[in-house]
């Protein structure tokens, strides 16, 4: 038997730049931020330059509790992509932050079963690769 | 400026293909061409305008077909927005002619999507390297994915059920009954989509629009012009369109883009929802038909569940809708807008045999591109038979 720890991460990587690396590099060091612009105080995911209630570029991060609700789910039976056709069915979902904003996910440590619309849900950290931790969640505990 | 009646839909043709491994994407399209200006009465030398996109079409493909049919309009549109795009083409065609930049245009799409086998709604990897792609594309989003999780949303807010969902698919598959070239023609029952595999939940395979090859195309010109042509003209009233995302994370995933382009489409024809005598309405999944009728103000947001159930979708029910077999039924080549601008045409003309609704003046034709979860686009257009 192969060791799974030894296969290659197939599963796409989002790419990494000077825009969104302070935030990739915060879930690195598990720790999840959310944005607010210091001009107008509005706050956004996913991270971004600018504003875009104001357009303005001076931001500020905000670490986020990392704890929400699942806004809506899915549990998928049939992806014929690399990394995620080994690991049907996986629960992909909106969470809702208690800050607000609500984020693309994957929970995880419950069946598809389990899951239901306005459950309350942590972030886990993945990291997949040294350089990319992913924020998933899971039921809170 | 209003747009209303300036220009026509002057000619349609689809290709009667489904499944064309002998054929490249450009023949079937130069085909549905030639098809289409066969039915206008206009020949090739007529052309001065051109608007197409493709999925197999590299990024300036138009060009690539102006080069393959030796085509040099004066007017151009690769407006690439998913499935909608053709239905956005039919608009920005009517624009641009009202305005003088073409007379006579054509809006093309062909595809090998079923022999070429992509795999469309369930191919999920890797997305661009555009920034909302980062936060999507590593938890495995999938077309029909983001589709499962309106339709999941929706049932949790308003009792929604897959049975009604279910309906939707039965009647698409009743009216490819009585379409001689869509793909699957036996009639299934809401049993049947319910007992149907589990694609990414609450959505079945049955909830899914098919894959198949297949094109076709419009000829688009002046009102003026398509009175002295061989068809009866089919008048473009109204036309709007609208995209949705993810709203810097603060979206209502039930507010879709035909709340937006619908409401424009109608201001603009200066037609009211009761004037409306049939739609062609985007059907990649059955939810997607739901949420565009609420959408597009036939019924209340939450009302969807019951405005689809009891057979109102049928070619002959009260609100007949896809009568070609839609997507879920007849054809799906990748993206299928120029399909309901067809099928809305054939209707307006009486030309649509056992499946042709009764004294049709008015349809609405709204594709959708892209995906209702994640990012999509929405272009509606009204047409008239007067």
């Amino acid at each position: 038997m192969p060791d799974p720890k030894e296969k290659k991460y197939a599963k796409p990587l989002p790419h990494l730049d000077e825009e969104n690396r302070p935030w990739w590099e915060a879930l690195k060091r598990h720790e999840l931020y959310i944005q607010k612009c210091r001009d107008c105080a509005e706050i956004r995911y996913y991270p971004r330059a600018l504003c875009t209630n104001c357009l303005s570029s001076r931001t500020e991060w905000i670490r986020a509790k990392g704890r929400g609700t699942v806004y809506t789910f899915t549990a998928t039976y049939q992806n014929g992509a690399a990394g995620f056709r080994e690991s049907l069915p996986y629960i992909m979902a909106y969470v809702e932050l208690d800050e607000g904003l609500k984020m693309l996910t994957n929970l995880v440590e419950c069946r598809p079963e389990e899951v239901k619309i306005g459950m309350p849900v942590e972030v886990v950290y993945e990291d997949v690769t040294p350089e990319v931790t992913l924020a998933k969640f899971r039921p809170a505990r | 400026m209003s747009l209303s009646r300036k220009t026509a839909v002057a000619g349609v043709y689809e290709h009667p293909t489904r499944f064309a491994p002998d054929k490249s994407m450009f023949q079937i399209m130069a085909e549905s061409v030639r098809g289409a200006l066969d039915d206008a009465g206009l020949t090739i030398k007529d052309v001065d305008g051109l608007a197409t996109t493709g999925m197999g079409m590299g990024g300036m493909g138009i060009i690539g077909f102006a080069d393959y049919l030796n085509l040099t309009p004066n007017y151009v549109d690769s407006t690439a927005i998913g499935g909608s795009s053709f239905v956005a083409h039919t608009a920005h065609a009517a624009a641009a002619i009202a305005a003088g930049l073409c007379e006579v245009c054509i809006v093309v799409y062909g595809s090998t999507a079923a022999s070429s086998r992509f795999a469309i709604g369930t191919g999920g990897a890797g997305g661009s390297s555009d920034p909302p792609d980062q936060y999507d594309a590593p938890f495995g989003v999938t077309t029909v994915g983001a589709y499962a999780m309106i339709a999941q949303r929706h049932m949790h807010d308003y009792g929604t059920t897959s049975e009604q969902l279910a309906e939707i698919a039965v009647t698409m598959r009743l009216h490819a009954s009585m379409n001689p070239v869509a793909k699957y023609r036996d009639p299934i029952t809401v049993a049947d989509v319910l007992a149907s595999r589990v694609i990414s939940s609450p959505l079945h395979l049955l909830d899914c629009c098919i894959i198949s090859d297949g094109g076709g195309a419009l000829v688009i010109t002046s009102a003026e012009r398509a009175r002295s042509l061989k068809k009866k003209p089919v008048y473009i009233l109204g036309v709007g369109e609208a995209v949705r995302h993810a709203a810097r994370g603060q979206r209502d995933y039930l507010d879709i883009a035909a709340a937006q382009s619908g409401k424009l489409a109608f201001e603009r024809s200066g037609v009211a929802h009761k004037d409306i005598d049939m739609a062609m309405i985007y059907d990649s999944f059955t939810i997607t038909v739901l949420s565009t009728l609420e959408n597009l103000g036939f019924c209340k947001r939450g009302e969807g569940g019951a405005f689809v159930s009891g057979g109102r979708l049928r070619y002959d029910g009260a609100f007949p809708i896809n009568t070609d077999g839609g997507g879920l039924s007849s054809n799906h080549p990748g993206m299928r807008g120029i399909f309901l601008v067809i099928e809305a045409a054939k209707q307006l003309r009486g030309e649509c045999g056992p499946r042709q609704v009764k004294n049709c003046k008015t349809a609405l034709v709204h594709g959708t591109g892209g995906a209702l979860g994640t990012r999509h686009s929405g272009a509606t257009l009204i047409l008239s038979n007067h």
